[in-house]
């Protein structure tokens, strides 16, 4: 490509910039999107991405049911979601541009690669005539461009097989959007070089359909411009790009190490948290044991056994996963032991939308076990905040020794931002401390050991580990007596020991922080009340609306049980409560029910997160209302 | 080990009173275990007892060691977390047939095939105890029970059967009749670097009285107890008449040795890799009224589940240093913001 010459094209600049690319599962949209991203993190704007790609691993070809897309929004300035309609489509073939087309803004930028276009294809997208010849795309500006034939010229010298060769044309749909948005080059050669170095024709494919893409760009004359988005003014530090699930895995390694204690993790693959035990397997280095468990009951009976053994015993899973593992927690709660279980939540019921997002578990979180068997529950509200949310869970349950539940979903564990790196040495001090002799003098004298003898200020039992001597003592699920841990099946026991699980768990709402509130703090007409990975969408709807001179307050709530302990004093400060969720008003109806406060419900259960757009014309209707 | 503190049994008993019926198996084979553990080179904080629910998973609230009474079946994955993280342990695993073979079955072939090093005893009595006498994945075809008054319609489980096909290396048959039997073979599932399988049969007198009472009797064992001995000509009989031949169809039969001669009979070998010979002794009895194989079926040593895991660990601490978090949260592409 050495002989041609450049034209001179204009850069415009952008503040903000939201892309979705989208094709067959198996043209690489999610690798495309993930680069795209990258190179644009490395370039120094906010970016915040929502992957969406179908359950099944390679649905049937240039079906619509195959479309697997990936939205990013880059930025100039600080964002917290993946953008409401995206400015630019890029469809790899007829399905994606029929499946996608309802969510680009009008006017908006169509990429199509042409060679995908044939009738074949059509047919299979239910298409009855040509999308791109019968006008009804003249609402966006189309560019047609050829994108699997220019990749198989470009890389018929370089002795890769012709389908291998077409399997780079997403890198070069990479290639174009790179030099359209001016994206930088190098770090998406680099990264090709570094993944594909055992795979010397593929890096070489790739490589080559990547830059036949951006001279496509360069010198088809098809694009007036190229466009820019300059960096965007973070705080400063050193930034790295990350999704929920590996800052979530990251989190729990921290945990461990301020904690000085092992981490073991049984797990059973699940979407959309099998990234968490690909991560944690790869990390042995740091001591952390993965168990692949035949299945979910095992997993967290290992982690459970692991704990006992005085490990941090974790366990991550999604929906369908704690169904199974309900019993164990109840054991855990009667057991008192650390757990940590992991919900990455996805949409149900049943098998449900495996790859889709939802918030609906926080119903089974605080009441799906039998008896009463109360759990502290943890949610994490951003893929980067995934990381804290992690070493907060692990705290509560190893000082409290109790299990914890942390909830995730599929939108934070997929979704990547850029993450200002914490320093290490900042992070909480968790050393535990393990029982080493004995707690109790009987009558006559003798040092003894009750393993269910408490610490006063944490109402905590001693964390006793096999191998100690002196300490042997049995633990179990039938109730026992308090103190001594012996069986006991009287009446008054059991109520006493209901009572004390139930107070342990609330008593810890004195060592969890406050609620953080933002916006109109003092005087908002409206308090927008979260939990959860709608934080992103909440946060930018309530900054439109108080743009728009709109006195809105936004709280988010981390730490569902206990609640904050100024939970009940801020909901009942303003007068309108607007609670958005991602199932049917579950957190809605806690609030309700614990404050006696008129809240409103807001719920989206369609598999996908709110848009900011959605909630800000929901904030304006509830003030108007 | 040499300064393992000489105990007695007393100081492998806990003080809480024992609360199976009067009568049970049970009772019997907690003797032979507390018997046992001070011949064993242990120390009691190193010991731990895991079980699932039934009446014999009471039984780690009877030993004065560390102990987990967990939940129904799953005392093998509670044991296998436990294993996996603390290889210094000896860690048994106490269940009964419903326990272990029909809600958690799932987990003993998986902790049999993984070679977790576990001492597992199955207590088979034949019947659901503790919920009061249903039929069991163990009972005969036909049983009459609470749940089943026309019969039973299942067909059983042979719990040996099942561990060999499981891929388990040590596999064993005891009853609670004879002490010094259960203690041998107790050992020698102590002794073994692996999961190390264990069927006890046990009479539970409440529900399911004598149920191995015509092969366990006194005067029954010479006749119907076959008793495997590695490397010894399988022979039992009031006076060693009756032997044990492989025969062209590769099934175990019982044979008059006066008839074949003690060179056709079948030599136990133990240490063998194949298992198809155990797994035809495994068959050799339809039940608890045939000649039965007791004994060790099998023990094979082969690479031991947790070892393994730490042996990855390790690896990897030689391979690339100990974990260092903040090398790890800029592991991948970083950048500067001032």
């Amino acid at each position: 490509m050495t002989d041609t010459v450049p034209r001179t094209v204009g850069t415009r600049e952008l503040n903000r910039l939201v892309v979705r690319f989208a094709g067959d599962s198996g043209d690489g949209m999610q690798l495309t999107g993930d680069r795209f991203t990258s190179a644009s993190a490395l370039f120094g704007n906010d970016l915040a991405t929502l992957p969406e790609f179908p359950a099944e691993i390679r649905a049937p070809q240039g079906t619509l049911a195959g479309v697997s897309a990936f939205q990013v929004q880059v930025s100039d300035h600080d964002i917290t979601t993946p953008g409401d309609a995206p400015n630019v489509l890029v469809a790899m073939n007829p399905a994606a541009l029929r499946k996608e087309l309802a969510h680009l803004e009008i006017g908006g930028t169509v990429i199509v690669n042409q060679d995908a276009f044939v009738e074949r294809n059509l047919t299979k997208a239910g298409y009855e005539s040509d999308p791109l010849e019968d006008g009804s795309l003249d609402n966006y500006t189309l560019f047609k461009v050829p994108m699997t034939t220019i990749t198989k010229e470009v890389c018929k010298d370089l002795g890769v097989k012709p389908r291998d060769a077409e399997r780079s044309k997403n890198f070069f749909a990479l290639g174009l959007l790179s030099w359209l948005y001016s994206r930088p080059a190098q770090p998406t050669l680099d990264w090709i070089s570094a993944k594909f170095k055992r795979q010397q024709l593929i890096a070489d494919a790739n490589t080559a359909a990547f830059k036949a893409g951006m001279a496509f760009g360069e010198t088809a004359e098809l694009f007036d411009f190229t466009y820019e988005v300059k960096p965007a003014s973070l705080s400063p530090g050193t930034y790295t790009n990350v999704n929920g699930n590996t800052a979530l895995s990251w989190g729990l390694i921290a945990a461990s190490q301020r904690a000085k204690v092992p981490l073991f993790l049984g797990s059973y693959p699940i979407t959309p948290a099998s990234d968490v035990l690909h991560e944690l397997s790869q990390r042995k280095n740091f001591g952390v044991r993965t168990f692949q468990a035949e299945d979910e009951i095992a997993a967290v009976c290992a982690a459970l056994g692991a704990s006992f053994g005085g490990h941090l015993g974790v366990t991550t899973t999604s929906g369908p996963g704690v169904a199974l593992k309900g019993e164990t927690i109840g054991l855990a709660v009667s057991l008192e032991l650390p757990l940590l279980v992991i919900n990455i939540q996805r949409g149900g019921p049943s098998t449900g939308l495996p790859t889709k997002t939802e918030s609906a578990d926080l119903m089974q979180a605080m009441y799906g076990r039998h008896g009463e068997s109360p759990v502290p529950i943890v949610a994490a509200y951003s893929p980067s905040q995934c990381f804290f949310a992690a070493i907060e869970a692990a705290r509560i349950a190893l000082k409290y020794r109790t299990p914890v539940i942390l909830l995730s979903d599929g939108y934070l564990a997929n979704g990547s931002e850029p993450w200002c790196l914490p320093d290490v040495s900042t992070l909480p001090d968790m050393t535990v401390e393990f029982a080493t002799g004995p707690n109790h003098t009987e009558d006559d004298g003798t040092e003894v050991f009750w393993p269910y003898l408490r610490d006063p200020q944490t109402m905590a039992r001693p964390w006793a580990v096999p191998g100690t001597p002196g300490l042997t003592h049995r633990i179990g699920g039938i109730e026992k007596e308090d103190g001594t841990g012996n069986i006991n099946y009287e009446a008054d026991n059991h109520g006493y020991m209901v009572r004390l699980r139930e107070d342990r768990v609330a008593h810890m709402a004195n060592d969890i922080p406050l609620t953080m509130v933002d916006g109109d703090v003092e005087d908002a007409d409206l308090l927008v009340l979260g939990w959860g990975s709608t934080w992103g969408a909440i946060t930018s709807a309530v900054g439109r609306a108080r743009s728009e001179g709109r006195k809105v307050a936004h709280a988010h709530v981390t730490h569902l049980n206990p609640l904050p302990k100024d939970l009940g004093e801020i909901v009942r400060r303003y007068p309108k409560v607007l609670v958005p969720e991602m199932n049917l008003g579950q957190f809605c109806r806690i609030i309700r029910a614990e404050f006696l406060v008129d809240a409103q419900s807001v719920c989206k259960v369609e598999g996908v997160p709110f848009t900011a757009a959605e909630l800000h014309s929901h904030i304006n209707g509830a003030l108007d209302d | 080990m040499t300064d393992v503190p000489t105990t007695t049994k007393a100081d492998w008993t806990s003080d809480q009173e024992v609360r199976w019926c009067p009568g049970c198996g049970d009772y019997s084979i907690l003797t032979a275990v507390q018997l046992l553990m001070p011949e064993l080179d242990v120390r009691r904080e190193d010991t731990v007892f895991v079980s699932g629910i039934g009446c014999a998973a009471r039984f780690p609230y009877y030993m004065n060691t560390y102990g987990m009474h967990g939940i129904h079946g799953r005392a093998p994955a509670l044991a296998t977390g436990l294993a996996m993280a603390r290889p210094d342990l000896d860690v048994w695993v106490v269940g009964g047939d419903g326990d272990m073979l029909s809600i958690g079955g799932n987990h003993l072939l998986h902790a049999l095939r993984r070679n977790v090093n576990l001492n597992i005893l199955l207590f088979n009595n034949q019947i659901y105890g503790l919920t009061k006498g249903q039929y069991s994945p163990t009972s005969e075809i036909g049983k009459v029970t609470k749940s089943t008054p026309a019969g039973s319609i299942d067909e059983p489980f042979n719990p040996i059967s099942v561990a060999i096909g499981a891929e388990a290396s040590f596999v064993a048959r005891t009853h609670d009749m004879d002490r010094q039997h259960m203690m041998d073979m107790f050992r020698r599932a102590h002794d073994f670097p692996g999961a190390a399988f264990v069927e006890v049969f046990q009479n539970c007198n409440v529900f399911n009285d004598g149920a191995f009472g015509a092969i366990t009797k006194k005067d029954k064992r010479a006749s119907m107890l076959i008793h495997l001995e590695h490397g010894q000509p399988i022979r039992f009989g009031e006076d060693n008449e009756k032997g044990v031949v492989i025969n062209p169809q590769g099934s175990a039969e019982v044979v008059d040795v006066a008839d074949v001669g003690e060179s056709a009979l079948l030599v136990h070998d133990e240490a063998r890799q194949d298992p198809s010979l155990a797994f035809a002794l495994s068959r050799l009895s339809a039940g608890p009224f045939e000649p039965t194989p007791i004994g060790v079926y099998r023990a094979v040593e082969r690479a031991e589940y947790a070892g393994e895991a730490s042996k990855q660990l390790a690896m990897a601490q030689e391979q690339t240093g100990p974990g260092d978090l903040e090398a790890l949260l800029h592991s991948r592409p970083t950048w500067e913001v001032s």
